[in-house]
């Protein structure tokens, strides 16, 4: 590439990596904080904790209930992954492969959940769900997180949908195959990857999805996230090294499944799906 | 006002290399080109072509070797300060900017009076013959619309060198060879030096004063198209120039440049430009269109014919020799598959190349 | 064509109404995408209106009351500038950068090393943020040791529990949302648009004025809005690195409240109806400004 070596050029490109390794190194530097913290005996007003213990694990588990949580979190998870993907994949396919009158209202009805934040919408919502006696419990919690998760697996979708050539179903059905045969032998290992990645994302968003469950959620439907707002909140009331712990485990729950996601897909799909369909 | 090249002598390119990691895109160019003259770089894809070209434009920095512009030199120079136009294969036109602002690009980056930079882009739009499109934006325009903006904006800062990237490879074949008439005529009218680059021999026989047939890299043979065609120096060159028909054998006599070699049993004279000595091994090299059907001698190939088409005023074929060689031929009639056949060509379209195929 | 005419069905009104149905696209496939639909009126544009017509059934004086008070008392209206005054100089700050950091980086071998780095403050979601930066940032932390070994300060800059701390964390989370957004826009500008430019005799500053910017302009647009929307919804940030109770109740806070500290569902509505209308003004106003600039593709126009 042309590569400009005047003086300005180089002091412009060095000011930019400073920037860059000054933004990654805080923000290392904070997640080692957390990390260094709940390893730490006593921290107070030194470089480094004066000595290294893991009993702070024990005592969050226990104090905490993690077990408790850990069990709901993935309850919730992997109910929102297999209810978004149910009602997402087919709702995906049919937005791929149709054109019909109604399909840009369709669409836009699909990209709003993804564009206005979750706090906007979460209240009404969480109000609309305490009347209708849901909210409080596991089933509100699964159908608020449901709301931005069913648009975003659409909208990973559809672009991988539409690039499988619908010439290879019709051959399939030339050379006989029913609805049921083409889904189980030609479409279901096409869209296999595709799923995978898109159910893999909505995975990884639940878990740190905080507004829409702090809304919704009661005493026994917290998930992992919504726990640590509260413990975060009531600081001073446990050790802090106590809710550092709880938050490397939050964190060691979430960037196992994002490592899993990124052998699958870019890591910026996470953030850029919802804009390339908003941008035309 | 007229557009007009800003004067010059010559361009010269000496010992120009340029390496990615272990891989000689280009190794020890040498060419000059002079004012007023079309070059045409010719090759097949990846033989270098493109990368002489962004290398003169500044696009890559060479690896070695330099760049001059009369005395001076350029190679250190960034693309923005060495003046040069250049179209490029897909145009390149700025898709937010109409015809006529992309046209007048580069006469506000160098800060010419307005009335002026009008002036000078009315003038080129008029050279290039672009008319009433000159207010829509690139996205409503034609491919060969979209050709004559490129154009226009590359010769309107009045650059001693126009670089032209297979500007016609997205058009057409009707258009392709109406816009292969036009640059030629801009070529004339505006007097600059033109390097255009291509891998279609056709292109580059109508379009240059001089051939460059570059290959893997290097420089294998400059000259005008009519030296290329009749004389090309290299088998590669001859390859490029349509002599599909290559035959290896052995040389046994030689006259001056009259060279005679036996392939098999057959004996076939033509001309060599290169000393060869007898008892070495040689190639024959023939086009198809000059080998006909022939009595039987000993000059002639018997082959049995394994395909034949027609292709409008005759028709071409391949044939197989009893060595296994095959022969591409031309004939005045449709022969049979299977049909034994004798075929020879001239002795004046014959060339021989040492070697060993 | 004669074939053709012949060919067609003699009369249109004999057709099942299935077939021409499908004909316009509505078959049993496009069914599939029903299910999803109705969850989406049901679970979003259902409590929007219920929301929305809740707000205007106050617990006590007429229909407008709600939105009286809101605008009545600083407690509340002052929310919207405190929140703007988050959420904007963020946003700025964030397109600012990241667009000459995009630019620098698209060409960089090491992209997707740092995109990953950089997905990590997302995906790992304020609420971790913001317990990392109570500790790393406090007056004991890394930070403020940093500052003071180098002597830069004299004693430990207050980042935490005010404006600064919810500003930070806004620029740690948000800065990745927006630099990943632009340098997905930044990717799509043919790279031989800048070649051409640079041709014709534009060096690096007048490259970037005359060709990037404009190409980048509706992209940068549609950044501005998902990042201000994002930053102006701020919530656990402010409660847990800010002043929740002054210099950073964001509206957000105030419709939390309203909601299950007062269980005023009908007030708690009204403020979040006030908050998605100030989100859409702004947004608005963007896109309407981004009217004015070109929109087309940023490639060159052919192939």
């Amino acid at each position: 590439m042309m590569k400009d070596n005047t003086i300005g050029a180089r002091l412009w490109r060095t000011a930019i990596w400073l920037f860059v390794g000054f933004f990654v190194l805080n923000l290392f530097g904070m997640i080692a904080a957390v990390v260094t913290s709940s390893f730490a005996t006593r921290w107070l007003g030194t470089w480094l904790p004066a000595g290294w213990t893991t009993r702070w694990y024990f005592a969050a588990w226990s104090e905490f209930q993690l077990d408790d949580i850990l069990i709901v979190t993935f309850q919730v998870v992997f109910a929102v992954v297999a209810l978004a993907g149910l009602l997402g994949v087919p709702a995906a396919y049919a937005l791929a492969r149709r054109e019909f009158p109604g399909k840009r209202l369709v669409m836009l009805l699909i990209v709003l959940p993804l564009l206005v934040p979750p706090i906007t919408f979460g209240i009404p919502l969480a109000t609309v769900l305490y009347r209708a006696n849901l909210a409080g419990g596991m089933s509100g919690v699964i159908l608020a997180n449901l709301v931005p998760t069913v648009p975003f697996v659409i909208l990973v979708m559809v672009p991988f949908i539409e690039q499988i050539d619908p010439r290879v179903e019709a051959a399939a059905r030339v050379f006989g195959a029913g609805t049921f045969r083409l889904f189980i032998h030609i479409l279901l290992p096409l869209l296999i990857p595709g799923v995978l990645a898109a159910l893999l994302l909505v995975l990884v968003r639940t878990i740190a999805m905080f507004e829409l469950t702090f809304l919704t959620s009661g005493p026994t439907s917290q998930t992992l996230v919504v726990a640590l707002y509260y413990a975060v909140f009531a600081a001073g009331v446990r050790a802090v090294q106590s809710v550092d712990a709880m938050a490397v485990i939050y964190m060691v729950s979430t960037l196992i499944w994002l490592l899993v996601a990124l052998r699958f897909v870019n890591p910026a799909q996470i953030v850029t799906r919802a804009k390339q369909q908003t941008a035309n | 006002m007229a557009i007009a090249a800003t004067n010059f002598r010559e361009l010269r390119l000496d010992r120009l290399s340029r390496d990615f990691g272990t891989v000689n895109a280009l190794r020890d160019v040498t060419i000059t080109v002079k004012r007023g003259e079309f070059i045409c770089l010719l090759g097949p894809s990846g033989c270098g072509k493109s990368t002489a070209l962004n290398c003169i434009a500044g696009l890559l920095p060479a690896t070695a070797g330099s760049i001059w512009l009369d005395d001076k030199r350029i190679d250190n120079l960034r693309p923005e300060q060495r003046g040069f136009g250049m179209v490029f294969q897909n145009y390149a036109l700025f898709p937010h900017l109409t015809a006529r602002r992309n046209v007048g690009f580069g006469l506000l980056m160098r800060g010419v009076p307005k009335a002026q930079a009008e002036a000078r882009i009315d003038e080129a739009i008029r050279l290039v013959r672009l008319g009433e499109q000159e207010n829509k934006l690139p996205g409503q325009m034609s491919g060969g619309q979209q050709q004559r903006v490129a154009i226009a904006r590359a010769i309107v800062v009045e650059p001693p060198l126009v670089l032209m990237d297979e500007p016609l490879s997205n058009l057409d074949a009707k258009l392709r060879l109406e816009m292969r008439a036009e640059i030629r005529r801009i070529h004339d009218e505006i007097g600059a030096a033109t390097i255009y680059v291509t891998h279609d021999q056709d292109e580059a026989l109508s379009l240059a004063d001089r051939i460059v047939v570059m290959r893997e890299g290097t420089v294998r043979q400059i000259g005008t198209p009519r030296e290329l065609y009749a004389a090309p120096a290299h088998l590669d060159v001859a390859e490029f120039m349509g002599f599909r028909n290559r035959l290896s054998g052995k040389v046994t006599a030689v006259a001056g440049d009259r060279v005679t070699v036996a392939v098999g049993p057959t004996t076939v004279t033509g001309a060599a430009h290169q000393p060869i000595a007898i008892g070495a091994a040689a190639i024959v090299a023939v086009r198809p269109e000059d080998m006909t059907p022939a009595p039987a001698s000993t000059q002639s190939f018997a082959a049995t014919v394994t395909a034949s088409e027609y292709r409008g005023r005759d028709f071409y074929g391949l044939a197989r020799t009893a060595d296994g060689a095959e022969i591409a031929f031309r004939a005045d009639n449709a022969i049979a598959t299977g049909t034994p056949i004798h075929l020879s060509a001239a002795e004046a379209r014959v060339l021989v190349f040492a070697g060993a195929a | 064509m004669a074939t053709e005419a012949i060919a067609r069905p003699p009369a249109f009104e004999r057709i099942p109404l299935g077939q021409r149905l499908a004909a316009n696209g509505l078959d049993a496939v496009t069914a599939l995408c029903l299910p999803a639909a109705l969850f989406i009126i049901a679970l979003f544009i259902y409590p929007f209106f219920y929301g929305l017509f809740l707000s205007f059934e106050p617990k006590k004086g007429d229909w407008l009351a709600n939105y009286q008070r809101f605008f009545s008392d600083s407690f509340f209206y002052g929310t919207i500038a405190t929140t703007l005054w988050l959420a904007l100089p963020v946003t700025i700050i964030n397109l600012v950068v990241a667009v000459p950091v995009a630019l620098q980086v698209r060409h960089m071998r090491w992209q997707r090393v740092l995109t990953t780095i950089l997905v990590l403050p997302i995906t790992l979601g304020t609420v971790l943020v913001a317990e990392g930066m109570l500790n790393y940032l406090g007056p004991q932390g890394w930070f403020n040791r940093v500052l003071m070994t180098l002597h830069l300060v004299s004693e430990p800059v207050k980042l935490v529990h005010n404006y600064w701390g919810v500003m930070l964390s806004l620029v740690i989370t948000g800065f990745p949302f927006t630099f990943l957004l632009i340098l997905s826009y930044v990717t799509g500008i043919d790279a031989v648009l800048e070649q051409a430019a640079a041709t014709l005799g534009a060096n690096a500053r007048r490259r970037f004025w005359h060709v990037l910017l404009p190409l980048l302009m509706p992209g940068l647009a549609i950044t501005f809005c998902l990042s201000f929307v994002q930053a102006f919804s701020v919530f656990p940030s402010a409660v847990l690195l800010g002043a929740p109770a002054g210099p950073t109740r964001v509206i957000s806070i105030a419709a939390y409240q309203a909601a299950f500290e007062e269980y005023d569902y009908s007030m708690a509505s009204a403020v979040a109806m006030v908050m998605a209308f100030v989100q859409l003004a702004i947004v608005v106003a963007v896109l309407g400004v981004r009217g004015l600039f070109y929109r087309g593709p940023a490639a060159g126009a052919k192939g």
